[in-house]
């Protein structure tokens, strides 16, 4: 009989209160507008210029008064050499980063995590953190300068060894190893922070019952650290695996010209040279959904792996 | 753990592990240091001696020589400008969005939060974008630079995440004395908050003053280039445009005269922020982890 009563006045209190609800919240919606006008403005308008993909672009007929093409653009676009190529590159350097950067942060967090004076691994962090908040452009910089067949480091050494200067920047060759080098030194310190915060989230009683059973250093790496840590690399590995199609255009373009295009160039790349230089705002458009496209499927599907590792839980 | 027991012998193991980040420590400034030696030295002298480590006579010429150019003060003061308005304004927005979205029983809360997750994986792309930024006539005002991304998405969410973490007890005295959600924002939440306040601080701030690529795409004016567009300019341009290994080695003359400049000028940009952020670093790292363990 209680239930019964109760139960359409408590419906009744909703409906009611909906409207109530809004503006009680009236002065959160005010703090909240600011946010809402930066995304309709800046994120949604400019989605209703992605039909430019499929129209010929021209300034005095506008975005909506341009002529519809169909899929000329994309047809124009996967005809062209230079664009096929540029998707292997992407997925080439993406991959080749993966492979060679994704496990040394991994590495030095559990290194670190196994020095104990504390005052030494401030310091030590300092340093690591610090390239981090260097611009591409400065560690571009860097690079040329450390570089540089005019008395680089780099080639100072060679020399002092008995080699010959080399032009490492202008060498197909060293132009992705340069890529993977300059990222290890940017990012490593940084990535290492989450794998830390993984790493001090285990419990020391673990440590201490598998050092009462004899676990060696080495074991307890295996049956105590790895478990530990096994939820974030997935979640990294996965978030880096959806991005592949992002090789990182601000490093590149910072350090590729034209000698190591035929190894450096990506679809970003590519893409702002086509519309800077060409003009090609369909082409390039069409480049942006490719990519986005893409980039959905590939989100889409690493959650799904996502969740059937780690036991249902994916990132969203 | 096993050294922790082992406190008096020191085990192969830790000496290994000491020397090997005293190694990387190096490692990771070496190269800046490098660029504070070039910068402090004449080029030719550099290049004449193999493997310099320490400036052997140390020379202010190529700082006297960028700031008595005109090129420099501008760029720096746009920077400077970009990075205040900037900061400011993405720290307003992004403080009182996640703060609104971290309310559960706000009505429409999810929707709004989808639709702005959802833009982390979609966007309109290059093209619209510019074409927008030119509608709106911000193109080539600094404004440029400083509203398209105002919002990141990233640390947008963490903020949320991390308003979503602190206890409701908090607020509720100050709801029943009749207090708005304003008022409790700022009398009661940002107090509490400021190590996550210092944290996104430094890195909008990090962001706005490392800003180059705005300005590249919708900067036409020289004189509104930020540091970084300068910089690149003098770095890459000179490069790229002699690329060709032949040209680069006629260049050559011309190249190292100025190598110590662009050192020089890298200086400037690097040296506000390894001044700002060691300071920082307590807050930054606990703020980086509240929202990495949150989402």
């Amino acid at each position: 009989m209680d239930l019964r009563t109760k139960a359409p006045a408590a419906i009744q209190i909703k409906r009611k209160s909906l409207a109530k609800r809004i503006y009680e919240f009236r002065y959160l919606y005010l703090l909240l507008s600011f946010t809402l006008i930066y995304f309709i403005i800046f994120k949604y308008a400019p989605m209703y210029g992605v039909q430019l993909a499929f129209k010929k672009f021209t300034y005095r007929r506008g975005i909506t008064g341009s002529e519809w093409i169909g899929w000329k653009n994309f047809q124009d676009l996967f005809r062209s050499q230079q664009f096929t190529r540029t998707i292997g590159n992407t997925v080439a350097i993406s991959l080749g980063r993966l492979f060679f950067t994704f496990f040394i942060p991994i590495i030095f967090a559990v290194l670190l995590n196994e020095i104990r004076c504390s005052a030494f691994k401030r310091v030590v962090q300092t340093f690591m953190y610090l390239p981090h908040f260097l611009s591409w452009v400065i560690i571009s910089g860097i690079a040329y300068s450390l570089l540089s067949v005019n008395g680089g480091f780099i080639n100072k050494l060679l020399l002092a060894a008995g080699g010959q200067p080399v032009n490492f920047l202008l060498e197909p060759e060293c132009f992705r190893p340069i890529l993977y080098i300059s990222s290890v030194w940017k990012e490593v310190g940084w990535e290492s922070i989450i794998y830390l915060a993984a790493l001090a989230g285990i419990n020391p009683e673990l440590y201490e019952a598998a050092t009462v059973d004899g676990a060696n250093r080495f074991k307890q790496m295996i049956h105590v650290t790895w478990p530990g840590i096994r939820s974030t690399v997935v979640i990294m590995l996965i978030l880096t695996v959806s991005r592949v199609m992002s090789a990182g255009f601000d490093q590149i373009y910072n350090l590729y010209s034209s000698p190591v295009f035929s190894v450096a160039d990506i679809i970003d790349t590519y893409t702002y040279r086509e519309l800077f230089l060409k003009s090609k705002f369909g082409q390039a458009t069409a480049a942006g959904l490719f990519q986005a496209a893409i980039n959905i499927v590939m989100v889409v599907v690493t959650n799904q792996i996502a969740k059937m590792i780690n036991d249902g839980e994916g990132l969203y | 753990m096993a050294a922790a027991g082992s406190r008096k012998k020191i085990s192969p193991f830790s000496i290994f592990n000491y020397s090997f980040f005293v190694i990387v420590a190096l490692l990771m400034v070496f190269p800046l240091w490098n660029v504070i030696v070039i910068s402090l030295t004449d080029y030719q002298d550099y290049v004449a001696n193999p493997l310099m480590l320490f400036p052997k006579e140390i020379t202010m010429e190529a700082y006297d020589y960028i700031f008595a150019n005109d090129d420099l003060l501008t760029s720096l003061k746009v920077t400077v400008m970009v990075t205040i308005t900037g900061t400011f304004g993405s720290m307003l927005c992004s403080v009182a969005g996640a703060y609104a979205l971290s309310k559960k029983k706000m009505p429409g809360r999810n929707l709004f939060l989808t639709l702005i997750l959802v833009t982390m994986f979609f966007n309109g792309g290059i093209v619209p974008n510019f074409l927008l930024i030119k509608d709106i006539g911000l193109y080539d005002t600094i404004g440029a630079m400083v509203f398209p991304t105002m919002i990141n998405t990233w640390y947008l969410i963490i903020m949320k995440n991390y308003f979503t973490g602190l206890p409701e007890a908090l607020e509720e005295s100050a709801r029943i004395d009749g207090a708005n959600d304003i008022t409790i924002l700022l009398r009661i939440i940002l107090p509490i908050s400021m190590p996550i306040i210092a944290t996104f601080t430094l890195f909008y701030g990090v962001d706005r003053w490392n800003e180059w690529w705005n300005a590249m795409m919708y900067i036409n004016d020289t004189r509104k280039y930020p540091l970084q567009l300068l910089l690149r300019n003098l770095i890459v341009k000179n490069f790229s445009s002699a690329s060709m290994a032949t040209a680069y080695a006629q260049d050559s003359a011309q190249f190292v005269a100025k190598e110590n400049i662009k050192m020089a000028t890298a200086v400037v940009a690097i040296v506000p922020i390894t001044v700002v952020y060691p300071f920082l670093q307590k807050y930054f790292a606990k703020g980086v982890m509240v929202g990495a363990i949150k989402s």
